[in-house]
């Protein structure tokens, strides 16, 4: 029996079109836009300004708050201007644009495919390292990393978590990275035990990719302390508190951190990042794209420099924008719909949709015939359609006692939904409101 | 590409869809209904038949003109009250009864509580029971069964149920044993078909295979069904084991009358039954009991509308107190 999470969940078609095809580097763009606010917390600060030089790794934007992350530059050349763009959240974000000359790297970068595999740095230095190199979640919450290896005073962290499971349909960056880099990514685990002061890792990955899976373990094998776990096949168990129950049995309190159970989780894709700062002394300036989708002539896994505009990505895989009618940044599943072609790659980017035009729009929303669908497939154990109805209703003191800053908005209440009902969003819209009413009683 | 579709989360859907669940029902429903022609011949069409066209037109006239909404008689819900309540009259009952029932059903029962999804009993037990209650004559007079191209067996034209018997048996001082070859052969004939009774509920075995094809396709869960079938068998044995003499065995009371129809057709109704799987065992559970309840000790031969109906009424109150385990409720480490 493999493991899993037990409460609800559900399965969407996988649709992995890009599951087999390598991981290329993608050619420069003639422009890159590289918004300073990629990550959780507050945006970084502008150091560069209208016609500076810049270089590759180059540090352009400060990370000053105690949740943030530095910024760099992912080409070499001239910087344009300081404005800002549409990121692929909506919002109009500052950001620094700039115009590629050639493609010289920062002196310090090793650039050498040669494996770095003995830890020099300390504990410390390892978390220094990883700050300075602006790493963040590349799961795509993009929380900062460095942050997360600092224990808060009175936890104690016994175990790290590799989030190799990649439960969003279409998604392979991960699975590709797994295959292809799965030594680095070796290493960049045990940097983060090191970081993290723990003895034990394990690497979940959804039975689905058995190649990575085989890899991984045969990896481990050599390793002290790595576990690779094959998951059963289900949405949502790359989600941090699902991936935990899966993996460990323990179940992460409501409204708390992982760290309450002694447990941190990172992506594969932060820990070959974590490998490439550490050792490489790498900024995080690219990463692994997905591109695919039913109306992409060749799904492809591109090797991205943050920054660059989707439009460039859609056309070196082939897709046909006449047949797309929405794409989308991420899964399917929790991705977000992009308002323009133009909006660039950032550090939690990890695929590029395309969605067939007849498949764009949303089902014809019907009414609830109480099927209570919702409520099984809810992994926090929630009741979607009441929450949907409190909210329509604006009864959101009832609607926080009913748990609804639980949800992790995974989307499994209005993908199952037999009547399209928008839950979801009804859910988002009382989030938003609960979350006011909490902040304002805490005044 | 015109313009870009921007909406939320999540972009994909599961191929699923109201019209694709009720229509999933209706095809469940199929192997009883030829079972019931087979037995019950050109009556059993005509009741079919009457009650889907009353329900859909009853609907129609409503949605169209009284509240002037928009017309869904086609999104299949209608053919399932319509099919339900023809399952629960006799094979011979007069089609202006019928229309009656199907007005109440669809009238009454669901569209005066605002229409599908909002109905608090099920519809088509809510018209059965009105006209068990105001014509107990035409709803207790049963065909025997006669099966297609086969001879009558008897020259009797009507007859009684074998939940019937039993009744009014048990009620003249006579025991289950002295009873029993009064009754057909229950694990083969009432299995099969072979009683008296409603149209629908004659075979078990028609009505499992339904419900089988309903699971199989998600589009009922176990636990409404097993919960009533455990509570039926444990409540009945247990007055059974207590005495023989007097109370009959549980298969008896699986196989006759409307439990299994009930069990898997009208306790399972969604919009009518609770939403979270600890609230649809407990309304099963209290299905059962009331069932035996009324079988055993009240004034009807029959209990599942009734108890249905009742559980039905608790529905809201389940939904309130009996909540689905929330993620990370109880610290565990």
């Amino acid at each position: 029996m493999l493991k899993t999470f037990k409460t609800g969940g559900v399965h969407p078609e996988e649709y992995k079109l890009s599951g087999s095809s390598p991981i290329s580097v993608l050619p420069l763009p003639e422009k890159v836009f590289i918004p300073v606010s990629q990550h959780l917390g507050a945006p970084a600060k502008v150091l560069v300004k209208k016609g500076d030089p810049v270089k590759a790794g180059q540090m352009i934007a400060r990370g000053e708050a105690f949740i943030s992350a530095h910024i760099h530059s992912s080409v070499s050349g001239k910087v344009s201007r300081i404005d800002e763009v549409t990121d692929p959240s909506g919002y109009r974000r500052m950001a620094v644009i700039i115009d590629v000359e050639g493609d010289e790297w920062e002196e310090h970068i090793d650039r050498s495919q040669e494996i770095v595999r003995e830890i020099t740095l300390d504990q410390k230095g390892i978390i220094q390292k990883i700050n300075e190199m602006g790493i963040v979640g590349m799961g795509g919450a993009t929380f900062p990393s460095h942050v997360k290896l600092m224990v808060p005073e009175g936890k104690k962290a016994e175990i790290l978590i590799i989030n190799g499971v990649e439960c969003e349909p279409y998604l392979t960056s991960d699975h590709r990275l797994m295959l292809e880099r799965g030594e680095e990514i070796m290493v960049g685990i045990r940097i983060l035990m090191k970081g993290l002061g723990v003895t034990r890792a394990i690497i979940g990955i959804e039975n689905n990719k058995p190649d990575a899976v085989n890899y991984m373990k045969s990896l481990a094998a050599g390793e002290d302390g790595i576990d690779v776990v094959p998951l059963k096949v289900k949405y949502p168990q790359g989600a941090e508190k699902q991936l935990i129950k899966a993996l460990i049995n323990r179940e992460v309190p409501s409204g708390r951190l992982p760290i309450e159970v002694g447990a941190i989780v990172h992506n594969v894709g932060t820990a070959f990042a974590v490998y490439e700062a550490v050792q490489k002394n790498k900024p995080l300036f690219e990463r692994v794209v997905t591109v695919t989708g039913k109306t992409v002539k060749n799904p492809s896994n591109f090797m991205v420099r943050i920054g660059t505009p989707v439009s460039h990505l859609i056309s070196s895989a082939g897709g046909v924008l006449e047949e797309t009618g929405k794409i989308i940044a991420g899964g399917p599943m929790m991705g977000k719909a992009l308002t323009s072609l133009d909006v660039p790659v950032i550090k939690g980017t990890s695929g590029i949709l395309l969605i067939r035009s007849d498949e764009s729009r949303r089902v014809e929303q019907n009414t609830c015939i109480r099927c209570g669908r919702c409520i099984s497939a809810c992994p926090m154990g929630l009741e979607p359609w009441l929450l949907g109805k409190l909210i329509s209703h604006q009864e959101y003191e009832r609607a926080e006692k009913e748990r609804i800053m639980d949800c992790m908005e995974c989307g499994s209440c209005h993908f199952i939904c037999p009547a399209g009902i928008p839950l979801l969003d009804w859910i988002r819209v009382g989030k938003s409101r609960v979350g006011q009413i909490i902040r304002s009683r805490g005044k | 590409m015109d313009a870009l579709v921007v909406s939320g989360s999540p972009h994909v859907h599961a191929d699923q869809s109201v019209k694709k669940v009720m229509y999933g029902v209706v095809y469940a429903m199929i192997p009883a209904m030829l079972v019931s022609i087979y037995f019950f011949g050109l009556g059993a069409v005509r009741v079919l038949l009457v009650s889907v066209i009353a329900c859909m037109a009853v609907e129609y006239i409503i949605q169209k003109y009284l509240i002037r909404s928009e017309v869904t008689i086609f999104d299949g819900s209608a053919i399932i009250t319509g099919v339900l309540l023809a399952f629960n009259v006799p094979g011979n009952l007069p089609t202006l009864i019928l229309v009656i029932g199907a007005i109440v059903a669809i009238g009454v029962g669901k569209m005066s509580f605002g229409g599908l999804g909002k109905n608090v009993f099920n519809p088509a037990l809510v018209g059965r029971v009105f006209l068990l209650i105001s014509f107990p004559v035409q709803m207790t007079t049963w065909p025997v069964p006669k099966p297609l191209f086969a001879a009558a067996i008897t020259d009797a034209i009507t007859g009684p149920t074998p939940l019937g018997i039993l009744k009014e048996g048990l009620a003249a001082g006579k025991t289950v044993q002295e009873l029993m070859p009064q009754l057909p052969d229950y694990v083969g004939n009432l299995m099969t078909g072979y009683q008296g009774g409603c149209i629908g509920e004659v075979s078990a075995l028609a009505l499992i295979i339904g419900a089988a094809y309903m699971l199989i396709r998600r589009i009922i869960t176990w636990h409404v069904p097993v919960s009533y079938l455990l509570s039926v068998v444990i409540f009945s044995g247990i007055l059974w084991l207590s005495d023989p003499t007097m109370y009959v065995d549980p298969l008896f009371h699986l196989v006759t009358g409307g439990m299994m129809l009930g069990i898997f057709y009208m306790a399972t109704d969604m919009v009518s039954s609770p939403m979270s799987p600890k609230g649809q065992i407990i309304f099963g559970a209290g299905c059962g009991i009331i069932t035996i309840l009324i079988r055993v000790f009240g004034a009807y031969p029959e209990g599942v509308s009734f108890a249905i109906l009742i559980m039905n009424a608790f529905v809201p109150l389940i939904d309130r107190a009996f909540k689905p385990v929330r993620f990370g409720e109880t610290v565990k480490r």
